[in-house]
């Protein structure tokens, strides 16, 4: 017997009401995918396409209008407190508490897990040294560079040895030399922490570089498409290019 | 690489070097500017209009040499602090409910505007009518004068917070204890601070009314006895001793404000 999915999407749809009163905005529709542990998945799709919305409903955030999530054999929306300490985020933006240093940052989560003081702030200052950010431990967020945040913001999810990462377009703020250092960086952090990873991007290079196995996402967010990365071919790989610049550009 | 240095080598952490008081060099300048212009007015105007400043000097000592004196200024800062401390306890009863509940907040919130348009005398006068016990009187005219100002503002401050920090914590799945304390405190604690600024300065006022027709001590009751006897230099005297305190309380909530807040970032220019 194959074991149960990590997450799993059932016939998931979420609509939001519109302030003005006007027709509901449907963001999800019917939206089925199960991801195993340990797998590392790449969504695509184009700015406003609900990623970000299926991002919030794996974390548990808001709940879907219809049909069922399941991570991990919990509801994240229902059994929230359960999941403390499993899922690790990282933002499009850091998102950093600015009253707290980058060391204070990192232990957030650790600190929210009841992580002794000594403990928790040796482990922060290991993964801050390790995404080059030793010497900026005590620097609050408004010293430090937009980079320099984001790796924080990457430290801070991965220090709590989360089951489950959620990747949130984390680069897309960043220029372009620096989103490429710390997309080779954040790889091979994927690679060691075995984590379940799910990697929102629009960016079909980034998708590729990062994921294993891809999904790309159509309006309003349901899979157009879906493959397999690993081990395939240079070849293979610019045919799936090629479809998804159709989807995108159909879409 | 850190993009911004530690204060102290900045010009402005330079200029900084009082801020635990909130007291500048400017500050002194421009008080002691004061002082002699009043004492060149006080060559001119009759003395019972200006009296000299070494004269409102020793009168100033007088206060401060005098038990029954000091008492009297201790028992106005007691008040103003009791007053404060009350109206924000209720404050904060107040506005986390009206931050929680739309319906809630659509009672409170016209009731408190409607308070805001009532004159501190007129509290003084519904007090006096109300209640019996001088102390018990005062406080409630301090707390009525300065709750809708502080729920205003604790209630701005709550709303003020960020939605992405706050979905950011939420993710980490704290208690309720642990995002009050992680999120909700360090958020609104900047509001608070200046809550308790503005209506320092608002409760000075008030407390002096409320002691002027009530009480049997305090600086408002001094204020009164030097108006009867027409003495100015007692009158300024005691107006300072109550200036003096909200410039000390000022400082003690600067310096928790600069304790609390150095996270902030400094910009080298001004606007």
């Amino acid at each position: 017997m194959s074991a149960p999915p990590e997450i799993l999407f059932e016939r998931v749809s979420k609509t939001f009401p519109r302030a003005d009163g006007g027709a509901a905005f449907e963001a999800v529709r019917d939206l089925s995918f199960a991801i195993g542990r340990g797998e590392l998945v790449a969504i695509l799709g184009k700015t406003g396409c609900g990623k970000s919305t299926a991002f919030n409903l794996i974390s548990g955030l808001i709940r879907p209008s219809l049909g069922r999530i399941v991570v991990q054999g919990h509801d994240p929306y229902a059994d929230f407190a359960w999941f403390r300490g499993k899922i690790g985020i990282v933002f499009q933006n850091d998102r950093l508490m600015p009253w707290r240093t980058a060391i204070e940052n990192v232990a957030l989560g650790l600190e929210l897990n009841k992580m002794p003081g000594p403990q928790r702030l040796e482990i922060s200052a290991s993964w801050l040294a390790r995404l080059g950010l030793s010497g900026h431990e005590h620097d609050y967020p408004h010293a430090l560079s937009g980079g320099m945040r984001q790796r924080v913001s990457i430290a801070r999810a991965f220090a709590g040895k989360p089951d489950i990462l959620l990747c949130d377009e984390p680069f897309s703020a960043l220029d372009e030399h620096t989103g490429n250092a710390l997309r080779e960086e954040f790889r091979e952090l994927l690679r060691l922490t075995g984590a379940t990873s799910i990697f929102i991007t629009h960016s079909i290079e980034e998708a590729l570089a990062l994921g294993e196995r891809l999904m790309v996402f159509e309006r309003p967010a349901r899979i157009a498409f879906e493959a397999a990365l690993r081990d395939m071919s240079e070849a293979e790989r610019e045919a799936v290019r090629g479809r998804i610049r159709k989807v995108l550009s159909e879409d | 690489m850190a993009l911004a240095d530690g204060e102290g080598s900045s010009p402005r952490g330079a200029r900084r070097k009082f801020a635990f008081t909130g007291f500048h060099y400017e500050s002194v300048v421009a008080l002691a500017g004061l002082a002699i212009v009043w004492q060149i007015a006080s060559f001119f105007v009759p003395h019972f209009l200006f009296p000299s400043v070494p004269e409102i000097a020793t009168r100033l000592v007088d206060i401060f040499t005098s038990w029954k004196s000091i008492g009297d200024a201790l028992a106005t800062g007691a008040r103003i602090l009791a007053g404060l401390g009350g109206a924000f306890v209720l404050s904060i009863i107040l506005a986390i409910p009206m931050a929680r509940s739309p319906a809630f907040e659509r009672y409170a919130y016209p009731l408190l505007n409607f308070n805001q348009g009532i004159p501190a005398l007129s509290w003084v006068v519904i007090a006096i009518i109300w209640f019996r016990g001088i102390e018990f009187r005062i406080f409630f005219i301090m707390v009525m004068t300065t709750l809708p100002a502080f729920t205003f503002q604790v209630l701005d401050a709550y709303r003020a917070m960020s939605k992405d920090l706050f979905e950011m914590t939420l993710a980490f799945r704290p208690s309720r204890l642990d995002l009050f304390r992680a999120l909700i405190w360090p958020t609104v604690l900047p509001g608070i601070l200046t809550a308790w600024k503005v209506n320092l300065g608002n409760a000075s006022r008030v407390v002096v009314v409320a002691e002027l027709v009530g009480a049997t001590g305090g600086v408002g009751y001094e204020l009164l006895q030097q108006q009867q006897i027409f003495d100015m230099a007692g009158a300024i005297a005691w107006t300072l001793v109550l200036v003096i305190f909200v410039l000390v309380v000022q400082g003690v909530i600067t310096f928790i404000e600069n304790r609390t807040l150095r996270y902030r970032a400094f910009a080298e220019h001004a606007l």
